[in-house]
């Protein structure tokens, strides 16, 4: 039987503010487990927490940039349920009176057809801290550094229908929120978590199935991957005629297959309301006016201003603001190497296809430094060092992120420009390899390729290509 | 040990004059709560530390130094407020051994003041309860007779005053846990404004509800303490931005001419102890003497108050109780076969029996199901209360009733009767629910020879008219003087 999908998305973002949500300790990745800690945010008795201005306002920012509506009253509720990384064994969260309400996004695929997701609500609430599995000791111990940091859920309604809708509306959210400075949306450090609604219903039915929850989907592959599970697995349950059973399941990437955690049954009842620590709070009209103010440009707007101001083309542009990481990769690279469109195609083609060789480098992650990139452009562009030098000293710093000024220095790969001394080598291959000047002359100009290569194997890349091909083919003709 | 029959306002007044120092007097303090220890009244006695700064305040005061009133003088707190070097047990098991890393926000405005904490009192675990007897290291004892119960929950820190371990205490006060005791033990207690004093560091049993407020011998002796703890604070987003006041220098007119005291029937009409009945008509007729008018005013609701308030106050505290979870500090289960087993079995060992059962009712008035009929609905009524307090306090200044239905009972006498117990709180808990201030003070004696009292509520930020009207009566009618 045919089936329609139906996918929503509920998107967990870390903001980046410089404290955490209801105290002020600091909001920083990693750091010795439980130094970043009070007794707010570990939950000692007495502690009182204080909302984080900042929090809401990046809140606000983010609701604002998707369309949503900002409540002008919003309640901070408690979500009880015991677990050892919570140290109140309550979140505090929002859901009656989220800050925003409502909103969208529009999606694009592959062949331009132009998709909008609607949003359910933006809230904020705080993150818990880490279980961290220790085998020395043979336990469990708990790093309460990620308690207390800020969080927003970006819940969507459902309106995706395939693996690919739900990727390009998670990288258009992360595009977004990266955009306003509002989260680094890092999926291997955790900024950016993401659980999966799905369900299945016959071909044109109107009326819903029984949806399953996914859990644990660290990067977009393994939101590609479990959609497309859980699709097989939900239809062959429907074609068996079986029923699917509302539940919660894991995502194992490693097995490639879901576990179900819990059933509906077992739903855990949360038991929320109005935290009395935290009466209602207004947000002002001024607020959101000022919020709007200090909005930064969205990528349409950098694809125009690269386009006009940079002279790219609308294609490089594009490809180029997908990843805010990107964006501020180049500007900074350009910062130092003012040739917009030479440092765009080396990005887009040597660049982007070293990147995607790590299937799970979702952040965009480049290791060599800005300046570093900068000064291998500039020696390539103004033919200091080959083509050939370029590409082999990218690849090798990418892993060192060696000085490569230091290296063309010290190993001396200095391109060799000079005329005279090309002509004078062409000439020994010349005499080397007669055959290959028959084959020539006889047509085959693949020969020319082969002394070219000659020439570099000579020279270890250290002649001028370009000059090299212009010569051969004087001497030969 | 004479000297700790004084009033704080007139210890103070010596310290300053240097009649005594401050050394002599933490060791009569110490002196007294030895020859007191069978009461039980505290769980903790700060005897080093409390010298030490004795030493400290009477070398700052020898070199010339402006104190304050408090500098120098003993004081208690309760044993559910947040203070650095003492355990901070709350009278529960769970926390036997748990010592705070930090100070209340109330603990460091006493610390500045000077005053000399003394001792951390007992208390009903959690502060849940009316007479002391629900605590993990034993009932406390009555100072005025210990056969019977001191009243609760902050029944230790009533009787430190009574039994003149000290000149004044911190309480906290859900549903009249300041007032209760102190009208059981014949001494003065206040129930602040809801926001007037910080909660940050107070082991919180209801959020909304709990506040922090002073017990003491007088009614001046308790404006001098709430002048030192009162004030906004920053890390506690419900305290209030409200303009600090003089409360020791500005309140006391020495008259009550024209002041409006509202009679609403409510408190009354239940009433059948004859003791509490009499001593309401001998303080209104004082106060009628003395220039004040009756006004009829009408509360219908509060009746319900006592509902609303075990919905709300049990809801509040199954949650700020859940962290006792044995993971990061208090009891942990030592044998348990998974996680749910170790939270199921630390919190069955750690908690006490009432502990139990306010965090079973609270969890069921959450439940999803049952919410609206129960948490939303007592919400709906409590504003109702709220809006008729201030309609009543358009037409008078402050609102009189008996603190307690009776005087103290006996240890014993209602500790298998829970539903009973709560009674004692009916004319206390429709202030917290109102967010109201609210005075006890002393105003007869019963024929148990225990002591009555008096409650006066004021409007929001009132004190300074309740400290008037109770000063007035006592210094004219009834004082603490009169207790034995």
């Amino acid at each position: 039987m045919e089936y329609d999908v139906v996918i929503g998305l509920e998107v967990h973002s870390e903001l980046k503010t410089k404290s955490k949500v209801f105290c002020s300790c600091k909001n920083e990745f990693g750091g010795e487990p439980n130094t970043h800690c009070c007794p707010v945010c570990i939950g000692l008795p007495g502690a009182l927490p204080i909302p984080n201005k900042e929090a809401v306002k990046m809140t606000i920012k983010a609701g604002l940039a998707v369309g949503s509506q900002i409540n002008d009253i919003a309640i901070f509720e408690r979500k009880n349920y015991f677990y050892p990384d919570l140290a109140k064994a309550y979140q505090i969260s929002q859901a009656v009176r989220p800050i925003c309400i409502g909103g969208g996004v529009e999606i694009e695929d592959k062949n331009g057809h132009k998709k909008y997701i609607r949003l359910n609500r933006i809230h904020l609430e705080e993150d818990a801290g880490k279980l961290i599995h220790n085998s020395k000791i043979g336990g469990t111990m708990v790093d309460y550094n990620r308690g207390g940091v800020p969080l927003i859920e970006i819940v969507s309604e459902a309106d995706m229908s395939s693996a690919e809708e739900a990727v390009a509306y998670l990288s258009k959210l992360r595009n977004i929120l990266q955009y306003i400075e509002v989260s680094d949306c890092k999926m291997e450090q955790g900024s950016l978590r993401c659980d999966v609604n799905i369900s299945l219903k016959p071909k044109g039915s109107e009326k819903l199935g029984v949806r399953a929850e996914m859990k644990n989907l660290n990067s977009f592959r393994s939101v590609t991957r479990a959609i497309e599970y859980e699709i097989k697995r939900q239809s062959r349950l429907l074609d068996e005629g079986e029923e699917v059973i509302q539940e919660t399941r894991r995502w194992d990437d490693a097995r490639n297959r879901s576990f179900s955690m819990r059933r509906k049954e077992d739903a855990q009842d949360y038991r929320y309301f109005p935290d009395p620590d935290l009466l209602p709070f207004k947000i002002e009209r001024s607020l959101v006016e000022e919020v709007k103010r200090t909005m930064p440009k969205l990528r349409e707007e950098k694809i125009n201003d690269y386009v006009n101001d940079l002279g790219l083309s609308e294609y490089d542009a594009s490809v180029l603001t997908n990843d805010l990481n990107l964006v501020k990769y180049f500007e900074k690279v350009i910062s130092y190497f003012n040739k917009p469109k030479f440092v765009c195609n080396f990005i887009l083609t040597t660049l982007l296809k070293k990147v995607k060789e790590d299937e799970e480098n979702d952040d965009l992650v480049i290791p060599i430094e800005p300046q570093n990139f900068a000064n291998l452009l500039q020696m390539y562009e103004s033919g200091q060092i080959s083509q050939a030098i370029c590409r082999e000293l990218f690849d090798e710093i990418w892993t060192t992120n060696e000085d490569c000024l230091k290296i063309v220095k010290e190993r001396n790969l200095v391109q060799n420009n000079n005329e005279d001394e090309i002509k004078e080598m062409l000439k020994v291959l010349i005499e080397e390899f007669p055959q290959s000047v028959q084959d020539y002359k006889a047509g085959n100009t693949k020969a020319l390729s082969f002394f070219i290569g000659q020439l570099m194997k000579k020279t270890q890349g250290k002649a001028n290509a370009q000059i090299a091909s212009k010569l051969i083919k004087e001497m030969l003709d | 040990m004479e000297i700790m029959n004084e009033t704080l306002e007139n210890i103070s007044e010596m310290l300053d004059t240097k009649k005594i120092s401050s050394v002599e007097l933490v060791n009569e303090s110490l002196k007294s709560i030895e020859a007191t220890k069978d009461l039980n009244i505290l769980h903790e006695v700060c005897r080093d530390n409390a010298l030490e700064m004795a030493k400290d305040i009477d070398a700052k005061r020898a070199n010339g130094e402006k104190l304050s009133k408090l500098a120098g003088i003993p004081i208690v707190i309760k044993d559910n407020i947040s203070m650095v070097g003492t355990y901070t047990t709350c009278s529960s098991k769970f926390l036997e051994n748990y010592k705070s890393p930090y100070n209340a926000t109330v603990v460091d405005k006493l610390l500045q003041a000077g005053a000399i904490i003394v001792g951390k009192a007992n208390m009903d675990e959690f502060a849940m309860g009316s007479s002391s007897e629900n605590c993990a290291f034993g009932v406390v004892h009555n100072p005025r007779n210990p056969e019977y119960v001191p009243g609760g929950s902050s029944g230790g820190s009533a009787s430190a005053v009574a039994a003149n371990q000290c000149f004044g205490s911190l309480g906290t006060d859900t549903g009249g846990s300041i007032r209760q005791p102190s009208s059981f033990c014949g001494v003065v207690g206040l129930k602040p404004t809801y926001g007037l004093v910080s909660r940050y560091g107070v082991v919180a049993f209801a959020s909304s509800l709990d506040q922090v407020g002073p017990i003491t011998k007088t009614v001046r002796d308790n404006a001098i303490m709430l002048e030192a703890i009162a004030g906004y604070d920053n890390n506690e987003f419900t305290s209030a931005k409200h303009d600090k006041e003089s409360y020791y220098k500005d309140s006391f007119k020495n008259s009550i001419k024209g002041l409006k005291i509202g009679y609403a029937k409510e408190f009354f009409e239940s009433l059948n102890n004859q003791d509490v009945i009499k001593s309401m008509e001998n303080a209104m007729n004082f106060f009628k003497e003395n220039g004040a008018e009756i006004v009829d005013i009408e509360l219908p609701h509060i009746k319900d108050a006592l509902a609303v308030y075990y919905v709300l106050s049990s809801a509040e505290a199954a949650s700020n109780l859940a962290r006792f979870d044995g993971i990061k500090y208090g009891v942990a289960a030592k044998e348990y076969n998974d996680l749910i087993d170790f939270y199921f079995k630390s919190r069955t060992q750690g908690f006490g029996s009432e502990v139990k059962r306010r965090i079973m009712l609270g969890n069921f008035v959450l439940s999803s199901g049952y919410f609206d009929a129960y948490y939303n609905k007592a919400k709906a009524v409590q504003n109702l209360i709220i809006t008729e307090f201030s309609n009543a306090f358009k037409n008078c200044d402050v609102i009189l009733s008996p603190t307690t239905p009776t005087s103290a009972f006996k240890i014993g006498e209602k500790v298998n009767n829970p539903l009973e117990m709560y009674l004692n709180d009916i004319f206390t808990v429709p202030v917290n629910i109102a967010t109201l201030p609210a005075i006890s003070v002393p105003c007869g004696i019963a024929q148990n020879g225990m002591p009555l009292g008096m409650q006066l509520i004021g409007n929001r930020f009132s004190e300074s008219t309740l400290f008037n009207v109770a000063d007035y009566y006592e210094r004219n009618c009834f004082s603490f003087r009169e207790v034995k």
